[in-house]
């Protein structure tokens, strides 16, 4: 686990972490002579000083880049800045890359937002699993309604037997376990 | 005046809009419209529509607010002593935070419940739980003090609580976390949590006419968490539904260990069928401590009195009591609709809303129509209690309330906000965003057979960025939306006491023409009372001194006190004789190490004094009643222990001698 710990050095990006024009407050929906609090929901929240939170932490990453744009076509953004606490399995870009062409853009249209969200839905789960407490055949319950199953093997830590945990980054709601698949839910029945 | 309120609300709305032109909201969404202040402005002197009780949670207290004003009307003590009032500070008052385990002047205030008559709110009691050491309060609504405390045995962390039936012939009392009995010894692994811990519910009978408490029987159940709970109305009358959690029946790292199961439990309780047992013989007769408090209007004072044993009624052995309903995922809210057919179970990890049908529920017990057995209690199977499912409503299912209009408002932690949908065919119809994590709703009536469906107002836990900073730890707030058309609108912030969980609303009509407004002095029973300045006395019993005090505009009588020795108990029994509306007088001396007390208009009140030192020692009100209050005042001197000053007390007669007006 250290070893491939030390390989990816994602962590990086906790270093590189970009705010999100914080500052911009501007949006006053009450009189003029009060300071209005930031219009949008707890993403919104103007705070550069606190630990960061899953969603700061996931767009400060270059890496996932196409999570951050998923997760905000699907709405997801307000949800996850929530006070959680949240274990976000976080696919790096390579991995929405290995999905067959055109699924991706499939994906991010407006009527098939629903699918979009069920599967980042898959991706999260309402708890702070680290990455020392999983267990060789544990099963867990995702927002979305259906379960993951974990494998343990020789420290290398496989949900679903499709995805690995590169590294794990704590937030401020939660924990980030970076993986290099993406999670698809079972097809329903 | 009509024409002047008139003209005030035209120029809010005018001001309102005016700064709507200058700054227009980037995202239209979060905007709040045109038309929220005048929705929520009520002028000076006016009164409010509606009085909402707002649970203070870490507090302990309740608060009162007017709506839809958002205005702070009064901090009612409860379960915490209030340094401000006297509460649980007075001899009068100390007795009502009295438990099993003695004094006990801080709880977790969590819920509250109206009384109900015909499953609508009559206005004359509210009753409030408290979590961490288990009781039930009773207020009284036409004081707004707190009447009535009951502890409650076999229980930790009583949640699902204090939830009633519609004529209020019951409080209940689940507990959330499951202990070993309290007739058993607790002295036990607490890995054995499976075989010696059990989950309790208790009931709680409410007299009719004067709404005093008394465990009439307790439920022994298996040992998982009850969280909330709801009685059944109408057609299930008769019927308590309770939301289970922790049906692992974990004992640590619940975090994880209690989120196992893709489905918990509502637990659907027939307490008509218990009473049967219960009348019997049936129920187990088992040794408790408790305490029961009580507050006496006539002789403004509290007794304790420690009740020694308690009837268990064992669910797995008394069949047809209990059922258990699968339930998604930690279920948090448990909430019957207005008619008492519908019952919603909001799974805090749930992806879907279910809504349970009272009929299906009952053809499922005659069919026997179970999946097998939990713990001896029959499992019903899921969809054969199930009405339907509300897909994707939200993340984070917390609770409901009702608009008696068909529809239901379901609050969402996690997605931070409130969702309205229909009950029948279970489509949303609209989503409001709250700021932020919100918790528990409150609708007017809106979990009573009459929901008075003007407002629905979200209590939240968490406010960052809403209002000015306060350091670490910022206002935990209540957001109000008028509900009155299709859509939800959010017309007002404001911040709350301590930690708001369940509150109630209702018309200001019902409660504020019986409201009290000062005590007869001729019913004054305080033992200590002084019906009249005639009456006032300094009374000697050993080294404790009774002072027998009065309060009126402007003085206190005595206010000249000799003869009192160091280590003396001094006892100022302070009757306030004015008999006129809003004018309390406070009493407070020098270095009382406990609190001020303050008496109402008619009302007997004590404090206790221990004289520790020699001097002289001040005494004042501390209430402003009259432009001389200031003037209201009056001193103690202490002398040394063996002193032979004699006892002397006076009002307005110990004038100085000639010749002692020089110093020395």
């Amino acid at each position: 686990m250290k070893t491939v710990m030390k390989l990816f050095t994602v962590t990086t990006m906790l270093l590189t972490i970009s705010c999100q024009s914080g500052t911009d407050n501007a949006s006053n929906a009450t009189n003029d002579n009060t300071t209005a609090a930031n219009a949008g929901g707890q993403e919104k929240v103007n705070d550069n000083d606190s630990q960061k939170d899953v969603v700061k932490i996931a767009m400060g990453s270059k890496d996932h880049t196409t999570l951050v744009a998923a997760l905000k076509q699907a709405d997801l953004i307000t949800s996850l800045s929530n006070a959680g606490p949240f274990t976000v399995f976080a696919p790096i870009n390579a991995a929405f890359d290995k999905l067959p062409a055109g699924t991706l853009q499939n994906l991010m249209k407006d009527d098939k937002k629903a699918d979009l969200q069920n599967i980042l839905q898959y991706h999260v789960a309402v708890s702070v699993l680290k990455a020392d407490g999983f267990t060789d055949g544990q099963v867990i319950g995702m927002v979305n309604g259906d379960n993951i199953t974990v494998s343990v093997k020789n420290g290398k830590i496989m949900l679903n037997n499709s995805a690995t945990i590169i590294t794990s980054i704590p937030a401020s709601n939660g924990i980030i376990h970076v993986i290099d698949g993406l999670l698809l839910p079972p097809a329903k029945k | 005046m009509k024409k002047l309120k008139h003209n005030a609300l035209a120029l809010a709305s005018l001001s309102v809009l005016l700064g709507l032109n200058a700054c227009k909201p980037k995202n239209a969404s979060n905007a709040v419209s045109a038309d929220a202040a005048t929705k929520t402005y009520v002028a000076p002197g006016k009164y409010d529509e509606f009085y909402n009780f707002v649970s203070g949670g870490f507090s302990g207290q309740m608060s009162v607010y007017g709506l839809p004003s958002g205005r702070l009307l009064r901090v009612v003590p409860i379960f915490s002593n209030d340094p401000e009032s006297g509460y649980g500070y007075s001899e009068e008052t100390k007795p009502m935070l009295n438990t099993s385990h003695g004094y006990v002047p801080w709880d977790d205030q969590h819920h509250l419940e109206l009384s109900q008559t015909n499953g609508e709110i009559d206005g004359r009691w509210i009753f409030a739980n408290a979590n961490n050491t288990p009781r039930v309060a009773r207020v009284d609504l036409k004081s707004f003090h707190t009447a009535e405390i009951l502890e409650l045995p076999n229980s930790a962390g009583n949640h699902s609580s204090p939830f009633i039936t519609e004529n209020t012939e019951y409080v209940v009392a689940g507990t959330r976390f499951s202990i070993p009995p309290d007739n058993a010894s607790g002295d036990v692994p607490i890995n054995t949590y499976k075989k010696n811990f059990r989950g309790t519910v208790s009931f709680i009978k409410v007299g009719k006419e004067d709404g005093k408490m008394d465990i009439a029987f307790q439920l022994s159940c298996p040992p998982i968490d009850f969280d909330l709970s709801h009685a059944g109305k109408g057609k299930s009358h008769g019927w308590f539904f309770f939301s289970c959690y922790n049906t692992e029946q974990a004992n640590t790292l619940l975090e994880v260990n209690a989120s196992q199961r893709d489905k918990d439990f509502i637990m659907a309780v027939n307490w008509k069928k218990a009473e049967e047992y219960v009348k019997e013989g049936k129920a187990q007769k088992q040794a408790v401590k408790y305490a029961h408090n009580v507050y006496d209007e006539k002789t403004h004072t509290a007794t304790s009195e420690i009740k020694n044993e308690v009837l268990v009624l064992d669910v797995e052995k008394l069949k047809d009591i209990c059922y258990f309903i699968p339930c998604p995922k930690s279920p948090h809210g448990c909430d019957v609709d207005p008619t008492g057919e519908y019952i919603v179970g909001s799974g805090k990890l749930a992806a879907l809303l279910p809504v349970f049908s009272f009929d299906k529920i009952q053809k499922a017990i005659a069919a026997k129509d179970f999946i097998g057995d939990y713990d001896g209690i029959p499992v019903i199977k899921y969809e054969s209690a199930l009405y339907g499912e509300v897909q994707k409503p939200g993340l984070g299912p917390l609770h409901t309330e009702f608009d008696g209009k068909g529809n239901a408002y379901t609050s969402f932690f996690v997605s931070s906000e409130v969702v309205k949908w229909n009950i029948k065919d279970l489509k949303v119809l609209d989503r409001a965003p709250t700021y932020y994590s919100v918790g528990h709703l409150c609708v007017p009536g809106g979990d009573t057979k009459k929901p008075n469906a003007k407002y629905v107002i979200a209590y939240n836990k968490i406010t960052k960025d809403r209002y000015l900073p306060t350091g670490p730890e910022l206002a935990q707030s209540a957001q109000l939306y008028d509900i009155s058309g299709d859509k939800m609108q959010l017309i007002l912030d404001f911040p709350t006491i301590g930690e708001p969980h369940y509150a109630q609303a209702v018309s200001a009509d019902l409660i504020r023409n019986q409201s009290l407004k000062f005590y007869k002095i001729e019913e004054n029973a305080n033992p200590y009372v002084s019906k009249g300045e005639a009456a006032t006395k300094v009374v000697r019993e050993g080294n404790k001194v009774h002072v027998y005090m009065t309060a009126i505009r402007s003085h206190l009588t005595p206010d000249n006190i000799e003869g009192v020795k160091v280590g003396d108990e001094v006892y100022f029994h302070v009757t306030n004789i004015e008999q006129d509306w809003d004018i309390p007088h406070g009493f407070a001396i020098k270095n009382a190490p406990n609190s001020e007390i303050l008496i109402m208009p008619g009302e007997t009140q004590t404090l206790k004094w221990v004289a520790d030192r020699v001097g002289i020692f001040p005494f004042y009100c501390t209430d402003f009643c009259s432009a001389l209050h200031q003037e209201m005042q009056g001193y103690i001197r202490v002398s040394p222990a063996g002193s032979n000053v004699p006892l002397l007390f006076s009002t307005g007669k110990n004038l100085p001698k000639a010749d002692s007006t020089n110093t020395k």
